[in-house]
């Protein structure tokens, strides 16, 4: 009985790290960009433009590590047309990420059609070499002889893609640049008060788009983990609200790393519970409609900005653009 | 002379802009077209012929129009009051349980109490969707962007739910209620269209569009005729000017916002009540995000959505028609056209702005 | 050092935006070690030119000197480089780092900064040692008084090798005694051998502490002179080009009713700060109480909780009714501004862009702002011909040109907005009046006329409250003087009474105990 219940959390947990890499990655790439001033509701774009590259080029070329390059290449691409729109013509920001992220959803479609004509989606992976697959840490096997509590290495912490691993280092990493570098406190400078900023000599322009390109390059990784790690290829519209969600998360977190990084834990978690609890005769509310239950992320999104953070303290520049004024 | 050029640039600009932007709109999509190893002119000619080069492709056309009228509006009522309600596809799904209620349950009334029904409830449901995140922004500060696109999800799921294991027709695999009652269906504007010469065959436009055109004079009315939509207005440009006026921000937004899910909602006519004549699976079919194009590309205002509405129709009736037979192009191609509308209409609309003023006003 | 060079000098700089010379030739030498004044209007160019000397903006035309060398700032980095430092007027402090990282901002030395933030302290610390400044180094900006973040500021330009420090306007915020230190220090810095610019247009301070003046206006220096040799109405009559008459006549009021109160009124902001302390007055008909005061002391949350915008968290606001039979307790109401109204208060904001007016919308729609709401006789649909015409009486009566009621507001100058937002205040026959800051921004034909619509409402019967960091405005147009010192009404003192001088106790909270020298 006990052993069920054991078992029963370790495969929660590991499925808590799973679904919650992508959201860290993304969240991640909201922080540098929403701290530099620049609102991040592009995400969703560029992740799903990275599944879409990847799922592609992984494809074409049998290659993980390739896919993951273009994954990375597409979403940059795009960070650099938000960057153009938003920062050098002062677009509105919120309207332009929302017009990238419906352009994308409807030219990967588009383009998957036209060159592979296997439907709207990309070839299913079938080959290792084309996915990035589990891969087992070392001495996993003699940890697996002892389950209790040996499993908690050898089920939780390792067997999993080598992008979650990135994703783990990612956190103090990002976390050291913020708050430790030059490059980081210019961020943080251009994000509170950019006059500032430009009379202390610092470019608002570049580092905005640095920021947005770091963005790039993290939501590329995010894209690239949900087409060729967790799944076989795009498929259409499956980042499925992800982005938004990774949104949600930096916010309620406060914009602060290890905040962010523990509410999209808390996500995952809730969500993996739910899928976990799906056909299963409850107690008092009996079975809970499969519908309700793929609707649980959305709804904890929806609740989280209701105000369960006690003050948002978003950056002071957030959404507005920097024009000199005379 | 400078003054006549100036006056010629008031006039012009509201409607050059706008196709100045659809123009670089429609040249990157052919870009795409040319990517995909087709010929772009032969693709317009496709989509030109499908949509109005027939009686029955103006009728679907137009059916296609009224869809986008309805949710244009939305879109444009909340953003006066400057917010941006990316919810209106949920807000049409609901809304059509509303509409589906009238039609399923109220059968015994005439056709006129029904069809009115339906507009209240489906209003209503509509109302009651964008409430919530409505609610959220103007009291809480919550992001009404992000708000609104987890309720499109919620919903998503919710209608589904209902119409599986709730609507759903015994012993039917389809997920689709029972047919609504006979006095639940909008009239066909087949006649109307005959006296005028153009035979529309089998498109299902119908009454819906007339009530679409009545909606858009009266949002028109509402937002530059009444003090209502004076104080919406002073709102959406100046919240803290607004409020030193004496009106309160966050009742306007709420109420902008109640409105605009209500616009949506009122979708249902034209495609429950107007064609399907039962509730069905995703019915809004992307009109939601359509209307968000519509209503940068026709600046807000009921004239240039309408007209921006029958742009979309065409492009959406001519897409199906260039699916077919160009099969190697997706049915996604009109979604990028709209990605692309949004992005030159909404986040670009000053880039040509200023070249264009100085062609005509002489500035050193 | 070639002491026959000076530390700076302009010879024909101009600036064009657009088709308008901010600076159209400008001719200026700054000698080393001197304080160098450099007066004028608002308006005049001096920002302007300022951001030409600091790169903030290229120059069109002309040349920049530093210690003879011809130099062309591209950007604040190249004139850092040459050591011109500048302080702005609106700090240029981000609010939620510490004094030391904003300091190191933009010159961490290091893509680390832990190194770069060691160095900066040891080095700050001896520059606060050189030059006598007390700066809390690991203190967050948003924790530190007005004063203290000039002085971070100061440090800024000093740490970053400055040797030509520009001031633009440093007094706008401070009080009397604290101008008094700011100018201590300058001549600290003068006798280690700094250059400063002082850019401001007051100009009993240019007389008190710089050596030399430079008077602008319109974009061109009108006069390069010694102090010693000048006078304050000499420039003032080169800054406005007409002899300005210091004095308007004014006649006594008549004071009637006592028509809105403010009982111990408290206001504190989210971060628990007292920005109002019990804060009493009564305003009577027929009567222009004037609340003098450094900005930021209060004044501004004063007219908030007077006009409605804000609620106070302890005291009461109460108005008499139109029947002056019953006082009304107006201090919580769901919607302040509205409330106001009907009892006949007007309210013309200090402002007026954030809260006056909505700039984008016509002259004719900003004339409804406030009064747009139905009353009985109204039908349910707006008649904009009556809008239009009621508008274009309204201009022709205030002189506002051009007479165009379609035509976007911000195309119109802001003399003539802020005669509008005025108009409309005044035409809703109010029987308050609360006024901030009526001529800030105005040019000289303008703010005559709106002193007078002012002294002419008054003699109607109108309780007017006048706000105003002019104290010149202040002294000539009210009966009454209110000071106001960090959130407190400091003293109270009638026309007849006043003085600049014990008007400047007051502000810097001292009570008035007597004549006695200011220390």
């Amino acid at each position: 009985m006990m052993l069920t219940y054991y078992t029963f959390i370790i495969l929660l947990l590991a499925a808590t790290v799973r679904v919650a890499t992508p959201l860290i990655l993304a969240s991640f790439a909201g922080l540098y960009s929403e701290r530099s001033g620049v609102v991040a509701l592009g995400l969703e774009g560029m992740m799903l433009g990275a599944a879409f590259g990847s799922g592609c080029a992984a494809a074409l070329y049998h290659s993980a590590w390739i896919g993951l390059m273009v994954g990375i290449l597409v979403s940059v691409f795009i960070a650099f047309i938000f960057s153009y729109v938003c920062v050098f013509k002062h677009g509105n920001q919120v309207v332009a990420a929302i017009a990238l992220n419906i352009c994308i959803s409807g030219l990967a479609p588009t383009l998957a059609l036209a060159w592979f004509n296997e439907g709207n989606q990309t070839p299913v992976l079938t080959e290792p070499n084309q996915r990035f697959l589990d891969i087992s840490l070392p001495f996993s096997y003699l940890f697996k002889k002892h389950p209790f509590p040996g499993l908690i290495y050898s089920d939780v912490i390792s067997g999993h893609s080598v992008i979650l691993y990135m994703a783990m280092v990612l956190v103090p990493v990002s976390a050291f640049i913020l708050y430790k570098t030059r490059f980081g406190l210019r961020i943080r400078a251009v994000g509170e008060n950019p006059h500032a900023a430009d009379t202390a000599g610092i470019s608002v322009k570049r580092i905005r788009t640095q920021a947005i390109m770091i963005s790039g390059i993290l939501s590329g990784v995010a894209g690239t983990y949900l087409a060729i790690a967790a799944g076989s290829g795009f498929i259409p519209d499956m980042t499925a609200g992800k982005g938004y969600l990774a949104l949600a998360a930096l916010i309620f977190g406060n914009w602060k790393p290890y905040r962010a990084l523990s509410a999209c834990l808390l996500f995952a978690f809730t969500d993996s519970l739910a899928t976990r609890l799906q056909g299963v005769d409850l107690p008092v509310v009996g079975v809970i409609p499969v519908q309700f239950i793929m609707a649980l992320p959305y709804v904890i999104t929806v609740l989280l900005l209701a105000g369960f953070v006690a003050r948002p303290e978003p950056p002071k520049s957030i959404g507005i653009p920097y024009i000199k004024e005379s | 002379m400078n003054h006549l050029k100036t006056k010629y640039y008031s006039l012009i600009e509201p409607v050059f802009l706008p196709a100045l932007n659809l123009f670089l709109a429609l040249i990157i999509s052919s870009i795409v077209i040319r990517l995909i190893g087709e010929s772009p002119l032969k693709a317009l000619h496709v989509i030109w012929q499908g949509s109005l080069g027939s009686g029955e492709g103006i009728g679907y056309t137009l059916f296609y129009t009224t869809n986008y009228i309805f949710t244009g509006l939305a879109v444009a009522i909340a953003y006066h009051a400057g917010l941006f309600n990316i919810g209106g596809e949920g807000q049409a799904y609901v809304g059509g349980l509303g509409i589906a209620l009238a039609g399923l349950f109220f059968g015994a009334l005439p056709m006129w109490c029904v069809v009115g029904l339906g507009i209240v409830l489906g209003a209503l449901f509509g109302a009651l969707w964008a409430a919530v995140p409505a609610w959220l922004q103007a009291y809480k500060g919550s992001h009404i962007v992000i708000t609104t696109i987890m309720f499109n999800f919620i919903g998503s799921s919710l209608m589904t739910w209902i119409l599986v294991s709730v609507l759903r027709q015994a012993g039917q695999q389809a997920p689709e209620s029972r047919q609504f009652a006979s006095t639940a269906f909008l009239p066909s504007l087949k006649g109307l269209f005959l006296t005028c010469g153009i035979d529309v065959g089998q498109s299902p436009v119908n009454a819906a569009l007339i009530i679409a055109l009545l909606f858009a004079v009266l949002v028109w009315v509402l937002l530059w005729r009444t003090r209502f939509g004076y104080a919406l207005r002073v709102v959406g440009i100046n919240p803290t000017a607004a409020r030193y006026a004496g009106i309160s921000p966050a009742s306007m937004m709420f109420s902008a916002m109640l409105i605009s899910g209500a616009l949506s909602g009122c979708l249902g006519l034209n495609e429950l009540m107007g064609s399907q004549h039962r509730l069905t699976l995703d019915f809004p079919a992307g009109a939601g995000f359509i209307g968000i194009a519509v209503a940068l590309m026709g600046r807000n205002n009921p004239v240039g959505i309408c007209v921006a509405s029958l742009l979309f129709g065409i492009l959406v009736q001519g897409g199906g028609e260039l699916a077919f037979e160009m099969p190697h192009i997706s049915h996604a191609l009109v979604v990028v056209i709209q990605g692309l509308v949004i992005l030159f209409c909404g986040a670009l609309e000053q880039l040509f702005k200023k070249p264009l003023r100085r062609l005509f006003i002489n500035e050193p | 050092m070639d002491k026959s060079t000076h530390a700076l000098e302009l010879r024909g700089v101009q600036k064009r935006f657009g088709s308008i010379y901010a600076n159209k030739s400008v001719d200026l030498c700054v000698s080393h070690g001197s304080i160098h004044g450099v007066v004028g209007e608002n308006g005049a160019g001096k920002s302007t030119l300022m951001h030409g000397i600091t790169g903030f903006y290229p120059i069109d035309g002309g040349e920049i000197r530093v210690n003879g060398k011809l130099h062309v700032f591209k950007s604040t980095k190249d004139s850092l480089a040459a050591g011109i430092g500048m302080v702005h007027q609106h700090f240029m402090l981000v609010e939620s780092l510490s004094v030391l990282e904003n300091i190191v901002l933009g010159v961490e030395r290091g893509f680390l900064l832990k190194q770069g933030l060691k160095h900066a302290r040891s080095e700050i610390t001896q520059i606060i040692k050189n030059y006598g400044l007390e700066v809390p180094l690991d203190t967050k900006v948003s924790e530190l008084g007005v004063g203290i973040q000039q002085r971070v500021e100061i440090l800024k330009a000093l740490y970053r090798g400055a040797d030509i420090l520009i001031l633009d306007e440093p007094t706008a915020v401070l009080t009397p005694l604290e101008v008094e230190d700011l100018f201590k220090f300058l001549r600290n810095l003068k006798h280690q051998g700094k250059t400063i610019l002082l850019v401001t247009h007051k100009l009993k301070e240019i007389m008190a502490v710089t050596d030399e003046v430079t008077v602008m206006k319109q974009g061109e220096v009108v006069l390069n002179v010694k102090t010693s040799q000048t006078s304050a109405s000499q420039l003032a009559e080169c800054m406005v080009g007409r002899p300005v008459l210091l004095n308007i006549k004014r006649t006594a009021g008549n004071r009637g009713e006592k028509i809105l109160r403010l009982d111990q009124v408290s206001l504190r902001d989210s971060d628990g700060v007292n920005r109002l302390s019990e804060v009493s007055l009564d305003l009577y008909a027929g009567e222009i109480v004037g609340v003098a005061g450094v900005a930021g002391n209060g004044q501004s949350e004063l007219l908030g909780v007077l006009s409605g915008l804000d609620s106070p968290s302890e005291g009461k606001v109460l108005c008499r009714d139109k029947t002056l039979s019953n006082w009304i307790d107006i201090t919580h109401d769901k919607n302040g501004p509205s409330l106001r109204r009907k009892l006949g208060i007007s309210h013309v904001p200090e402002d007026r862009l954030k809260f006056g007016v909505v700039a984008s919308m016509t002259a004719e729609d900003n004339i409804r702002l406030g009064y747009h709401g139905r009353t009985k006789s109204d039908s349910l649909f707006t008649n904009p011909d009556r809008i239009t015409e009621i508008c274009q009486s309204l201009m022709n009566q205030w002189d506002i040109r051009p007479v165009m009621p379609k035509q976007p507001l911000e195309s119109f100058s802001g003399g003539n907005q802020q005669k509008l937002v005025m108009a409309r205040e005044m035409n809703a026959a109010p029987r308050v009046l609360l006024i901030g800051q009526p001529t800030r921004g105005v040019d000289i034909g303008a703010i005559e006329i709106i002193h007078k619509r002012l002294l002419e409402l008054r003699d109607v019967g109108v309780a007017i409250l006048l706000v105003s960091v002019e104290l010149e405005e202040i002294l000539s147009l009210a009966d009454r003087i209110l000071v106001m010192n960090a959130g407190r009404i400091t003293g109270e003192v009638s026309s007849s009474e006043a003085s600049e001088q014990g008007l400047g106790l007051l502000m810097a909270g001292i009570a008035k105990e007597g004549k006695g020298d200011p220390q």
